[in-house]
Parts: C-alpha cells; sequence; structure tokens
C-alpha cells in the first residue's frame, strides 16, 4: 500500500496520527518528510507539530535507516549477563557501528531500554521479535535468517 | 472568592486564580521564566516553585490554583535552595557567553542567576553546540542559548497561527527548531518576529546590521539618507532610558543628524501618498467592479503570510508598496532629482519597528528606481544601541526639523504605526475624496483600540463601505477563511502582522506585555491630535510630488514607482 492510502487508513481515528505513523514506517522503516506532511494534512494539524510526535518517540526515526531494526537491551539485567559481547559481535558481524545503517540498507543497529524478558538476558529484538539468552556465537545464525 | 495566606499575608482572589496571580496582589513576586502574561501557562521551567502546606513537593506557582484555607510560602529555604538548583540546571548547558550576547542585561535569565547569587555551578558546562541558523535576512536563531520555555512556540502558533516553530525530539535533547528541523527561511515563518519579543533570553533576535551603516558613513562617496517610520518615534524613548512617546521628534532628528545621516527624511511622507494610492485604487475597484474586499498591504509580515497561506487571495491584496518601498523608490528618483543629487551615491537607510521589513528591502522587485530601493533596514532596537553607544544625552540635544521634499506629514500618517490607524487615514481621504465635502471630525474612534478584529461602516454619497480591522496573524486569518469562503461582508480590510499594529512590530523596543503596545498606541493618537494638519491629501509636499512629479494617482510614474505585484512563495511544509 503507498503511504497515502496507510494513513488515509487512520484518518477517522483520535490520536490515530501515531498508529498512521507505526503502520507507514513499518512498511519504509522510517518516516520521510512526505510521510509527515501528508499526515499534518490528514489529521488536519501544523507540520511542526506533527514533527514533533514523529521525532518525540523513539520508536519512530526520521533519518533512513536499513529494514531490519535490531535493538538491543541497554539495560541493567542484561548490560551484567553481556550485552557488550553482544554489541560488538552485532557491530563486527554487520561491519557497522551502534546507530548505524548498513551499505546494503538490511539491517540498522539502535539500542532500546528493558523489553520485559529479563529472565534471559541478553536479549535484542528484530523487528520487534525478541531473540532470548543471546551471545555471540548465536548472532551470526540468527542474522542468516534476515539476508 | 478564595482565601489563602501567602507568606502569612491574607489574600482574597476568583476561584481559578494561580498562586502566581494572588501573590501579585499583595506584591509578592515569584521569579519566572516560562511564564508569559499575554500566553497560557505552561509551567516547564519550575523557577517559580514554592511551599504549600500539606503537600510533600514544592508546587510551580504559575500552574498551581488556589484552593480555600491554602497556606502557601514563597521564600523558605527549602523554596530559594530548589530555585537555585532549577537556575543552575538551566545554566549547565547555557552558553556562558553574556558579555557578547545581544540580550546581555535585558534577559530574564540573567537577571534571575543574579537575583539568586549562582557563582560557583555544580554542573560541568555543556553547551550543546548549535549552529547559528542565519537562513533569513530578517532574524538570527541561536539555538544553544534557548532553555525550551516555548514562549516563542505560543507567539508563532497562538497569537500569529504561522506554526513555524515546534519541538524536536524529547527531553535533555529536545530543541524547539523550525517546520521539519530545516533552517527557519524554508519553514513558514513570515519574519514578523514576535518570538524575540517573546524569548526571555538571546535564542532569537534581530539581524544586527549596525556595522553596515557605520561603514556607510564612513564612505565619503555615499550620502546617506535615512526614512523614519511611524512607530518609532514614540517607542524610541524606552531604548534611551525615556517614557514611551517622550522624546520629541525633533531631537530624535537632532540625534539621527549626529550619527552620521547627511538627510534626515520621513517615512511618513509615503505613509501619506500611500493613502492617496490606496485610497484611489480601493474607489476605482468599487467603481469598476474590482477584486474585493481590498487588503492594504504595508505590513511585510502580513504580505508573507498572504503568500504564503493565502495565495489564492493575492488579488485581493492592494498593489500599493509599503511606505518604505515608495519611499525607497522615490529617494533615488524624485529627491534625488530635485537635489540635484546622482542615485547612484545614495545609501538609503530607513528606520523600521520591523523585522520583516529587512526581507522586505532585499526582495528582487524592489529596484524600480533602477538601483536597490533602500540599501538597509535597521530596527528601533539597533538605533536604541547605535544611540547608546554614542553617549548622547537626549535631555540636552537641540531639536531640528527634517530634511525637505519628503519629510513633510500629517496626523493621518503617523496613526500608521497602530493598528486601525492605515483604515482611518484611508477613511479621513476617501471620505472627502468621494463626497467633496469637509469631515467634521477626524477621529474614527471605532477602529482604534487594542481588540483582535474591529469592524465599521462608513457611508459615502448613500453608498454604505464596511470595513474590518485585523492584528496579529491568527485574526487576520480569521477574516482571511471568511474572504476564501464567499462569506466576507467587508468592502476594505485592514491587516498589520503584530498584535497591536506596527507599535508592535518584531523589531520595537523589547515588549513583555500587550500592556506596553496598549501604551504606545495611546502616545500615537496624542501625536496625531497634536497635529496641524489631520488628512494625508492636505500635505503640502504630498501635494507637490503630484503636481511635479507623479501628477495623479495610480498614474503611469506611479504605476511604475510605487505599485508591485505579489507571489505565491510555495513553501514545501506549512
Amino acid at each position: 500500500m503507498d503511504y497515502k492510502e496507510i494513513i488515509a487508513s487512520y484518518a477517522d481515528k483520535p490520536g490515530g496520527i501515531i498508529e498512521a505513523f507505526h503502520a507507514v514506517q513499518s512498511q519504509l522503516s522510517y518516516l520521510p518528510r512526505e510521510v509527515i506532511a501528508e499526515a499534518a494534512q490528514v489529521f488536519n494539524i501544523p507540520v511542526s507539530e506533527a514533527y514533533g510526535v514523529a521525532s518525540f518517540y523513539s520508536m519512530f526515526s526520521t533519518e533512513p535507516r536499513g529494514k531490519n531494526i535490531i535493538r538491543i537491551c541497554e539495560s541493567a539485567p542484561c548490560h551484567v549477563a553481556g550485552a557488550a559481547e553482544v554489541v560488538q559481535a552485532l557491530e563486527r558481524e554487520l561491519g557497522i557501528f551502534m546507530g548505524e545503517s548498513t551499505a546494503d540498507g538490511l539491517f540498522a543497529l539502535e539500542f532500546t531500554e528493558c523489553v520485559g524478558q529479563c529472565q534471559a538476558t541478553p536479549v535484542i529484538t528484530i523487528n520487534g521479535e525478541p531473540y532470548l539468552d543471546v551471545n555471540a556465537a548465536t548472532i551470526p545464525g540468527i542474522l542468516a535468517k534476515y539476508r | 472568592m478564595i482565601n489563602l495566606t501567602i507568606d502569612g499575608i491574607n489574600v482574597s482572589v476568583s476561584k481559578g486564580s494561580t498562586i502566581l496571580q494572588a501573590a501579585r496582589e499583595v506584591g509578592i513576586y515569584l521569579p519566572t521564566l516560562c511564564w508569559h502574561p499575554d500566553q497560557a501557562v505552561k509551567a516547564n521551567c519550575r523557577v517559580c516553585v514554592c511551599e504549600v502546606e500539606g503537600n510533600r513537593l514544592l508546587q510551580a506557582g504559575c500552574s498551581t490554583p488556589v484552593t480555600e484555607g491554602m497556606v502557601v510560602k514563597t521564600k523558605t529555604p527549602q523554596v530559594i535552595e530548589a530555585r537555585r538548583t532549577i537556575l543552575e540546571l538551566i545554566l549547565s548547558n547555557h552558553p556562558q557567553d553574556c558579555l557578547n550576547c545581544i540580550r546581555n542585561q535585558n534577559c530574564e535569565l540573567q537577571d534571575l542567576a543574579n537575583e539568586y547569587m549562582i557563582r560557583d555551578n555544580p554542573f560541568e558546562l555543556k553547551v550543546r553546540g548549535y549552529k547559528l541558523d542565519r537562513s533569513t535576512p530578517s532574524i538570527v536563531r541561536d539555538q544553544d542559548k534557548c532553555i525550551l520555555c516555548r514562549r516563542c512556540i505560543d507567539a508563532c502558533s497562538v497569537t500569529q497561527s504561522v506554526f513555524a516553530l515546534g519541538v524536536e525530539g524529547r527531553g535533555v535533547n529536545s530543541m524547539v527548531v523550525p517546520t521539519m528541523g530545516l533552517p527557519l527561511m524554508e519553514s513558514p515563518c513570515v519574519l514578523c518576529g514576535q518570538c524575540i519579543h517573546a524569548c526571555p533570553v538571546g535564542a532569537i533576535y534581530e539581524n544586527e546590521q549596525i556595522d553596515e551603516f557605520l561603514a556607510a558613513v564612513a564612505d565619503p562617496d555615499k550620502i546617506v539618507v535615512t526614512q523614519i517610520a511611524p512607530a518609532i518615534r514614540l517607542a524610541i524613548g524606552e531604548e534611551v532610558g525615556m517614557n514611551t512617546g517622550e522624546l520629541p521628534m525633533e531631537v530624535f532628528v537632532t540625534g539621527l543628524r549626529q550619527m552620521g545621516f547627511d538627510h534626515v527624511l520621513h517615512t511618513n511622507f509615503t505613509a501619506d501618498l500611500t493613502i492617496l494610492e490606496e485610497g484611489n485604487e480601493l474607489l476605482n475597484r468599487l467603481k469598476e467592479g474590482g477584486t474585493l474586499p481590498m487588503f492594504t498591504s504595508c505590513s511585510p509580515g502580513w504580505i508573507n503570510f498572504c503568500e504564503t497561506f493565502y495565495p489564492d487571495l493575492l488579488d485581493n491584496l492592494s498593489t500599493c508598496k509599503s511606505p518604505q518601498q515608495m519611499f525607497g523608490s522615490l529617494v533615488k528618483t524624485y529627491w534625488a532629482e530635485k537635489m540635484g543629487i546622482d542615485p547612484a551615491k545614495i545609501y538609503s537607510v530607513s528606520i523600521m519597528p520591523c523585522t520583516a521589513k529587512k526581507y522586505e528591502a532585499s526582495r528582487p522587485e524592489m529596484n524600480s528606481s533602477g538601483y536597490r530601493d533602500v540599501d538597509l533596514v535597521l530596527t528601533t532596537r539597533e538605533i536604541g544601541r547605535l544611540f547608546r553607544m554614542s553617549g548622547m544625552d537626549f535631555n540636552q540635544l537641540p531639536p531640528s526639523d527634517f530634511d525637505s521634499w519628503m519629510g513633510k506629514y500629517t496626523g493621518a500618517a503617523v496613526i500608521f504605526g497602530a493598528t486601525g490607524g492605515v483604515m482611518e487615514a484611508a477613511l479621513r481621504t476617501v471620505y472627502e475624496v468621494v463626497t467633496e465635502q469637509e469631515l467634521k471630525d477626524v477621529n474614527f474612534t471605532g477602529v482604534r483600540g487594542m481588540e483582535g478584529i474591529k469592524e465599521a461602516a462608513v457611508d459615502l454619497n448613500g453608498t454604505e463601505v464596511k470595513v474590518a480591522i485585523a492584528h496579529g496573524l491568527s485574526n487576520a486569518r480569521k477574516l482571511m477563511d471568511q474572504v476564501r469562503s464567499g462569506e466576507s461582508p467587508y468592502h476594505f480590510i485592514e491587516i498589520m502582522a503584530c498584535p497591536g499594529g506596527c507599535i508592535g512590530g518584531g523589531g520595537q523596543p523589547l515588549t513583555k506585555a500587550n500592556k506596553k503596545r496598549a501604551e504606545r498606541i495611546e502616545a500615537i493618537y496624542v501625536e496625531d491630535e497634536g497635529m496641524p494638519i489631520r488628512k494625508s491629501h492636505e500635505n503640502p509636499e504630498v501635494k507637490i510630488i503630484y503636481d511635479e512629479f507623479l501628477h495623479e494617482p495610480l498614474g503611469h510614474k506611479s504605476h511604475e514607482l510605487l505599485h508591485t505585484h505579489y507571489h505565491a512563495k510555495n513553501k514545501r511544509y506549512l
């Protein structure tokens, strides 16, 4: 679906702009300016306000980024369980640093706060899907599914 | 009424009042930064915190409503310590270069840091490191200085309905940015400068061009000529330690000569001329079925607004240039000829209450004299700084007169500086032109004052002409939506972008409350009352320019020099 149709499908929902942004982002992996401007028009608010919404939530990105969004938990339990090694493994495997995207546009690396799976740390999520008890050795296998 | 005590003093205030309002009733002033007398409560800076008995935590005075029997303490050690910590935190990412700051000694944060004795800030200074935004010719933004109070956003959104400013990001990383985080010039900003008045610190200010002026004065080949806008005289006193309206015009003129202006002329002259051109344009449109209602075109912030948000209504705008630009094209043609001066040598400087005028002067079409019509625009505040650095004592300066041919003006021109003034000036002339009878009472008091939208009807030989006046662009928007939907009952609409009109312009002495604007308006009508001539068409120099040069209103020469065209701005994001 084209982003205009996606946004239009939320037009009648109160506060629907946030849901519309989620829906568009799941297709494009970020919110381009045209999307923010279109949403402003559909929800009848100034563009400056729509941009405020898009830039407020850490789940939204207003900058282009890789298609598969890998988030690693930086909260204390994962940290204690060795999240730093997982970060290193991800960076090595993908050839990018945290906060960057791969040149082929396939992956983006981001930190996240606790995702509520502290029984099986360290935790990463890829496109919202949690992977539990990860370590440096299991990373290549997990990434292979998305290549 | 609600009864409470503040610092042991009994106070009775109406229901719905806040602690801050109640405290002021008994002369207790809470410190504030995000609070603004003409805006909604934001309660984000927290510097007004107080102790309220029964509450574990300190409460923000600006947003806490009073309750019956409430006991408030505003100056306990706990309160003072909390306020100091709040200030220290705000200062922890605020550049500490007060000496170089345009708002040095006129800064609400600096005042509070001084009052609360902030000496050794325990928090490490971490300046955010943004680049200055110099994308517009009018306004500069220094985001490093921003304290995120959001008063500028309120001015831009609520007062002006421009919505060029918003917040990007969240928490410690949040920042006030133009639409989409783009440079200001790419946002829908109309350059009115009301955000400058709203800013408590030095995060938004005018593009200062004093050095360009000094360079022109130093150049022996340049003849520096000035024009002064109607709203300047009464406000400039505020910049040199006098009351509003207290500095006499003739002394102001002497001050300008002392600063190096070779010829001191007056925009009021072209304000009178505007009335003749615009008044006749209105009569033509009424007679020949032209586009109505006609909109005034003196306010460049308003022109930017119309070109940005109402490009479908550009035909309604009067084609008259603003008085500043009429003056610019005439000073290098008519005046140069009359004075026997080579127009190439003329450096024309206008003194304006307005930041948008800097942009207007730089418009590519504003060169009908064959040169750039207005070389430099200085705001009232910039002239105030020039005066202060010169060390002049205005109580001792002798008076002097304006120079000839474009220096005479009437009371009608004087009131151009206030909302409703252009309309009143136009009515004074149009009435006499149409009815060929003398107007007995020149005071159209119905069009005066700070009410957002005003209307009036005038009987012109049996034809009723309906007029409306709006100041502040959110009020203008209401009238424009009416015009767009075809429901506007009016023939003539005056719009000034800034609240109160030019007297509250973005270049005027910093105006912390609308109350000040009302004071300036009063001063302007006092000046009008005192003028020997109060109708534009009776200005003797205006008569001369039509006899010798322009020949008739809306004639060939007028069209060439005094009228213009408008262009849709096509901004990408509104």
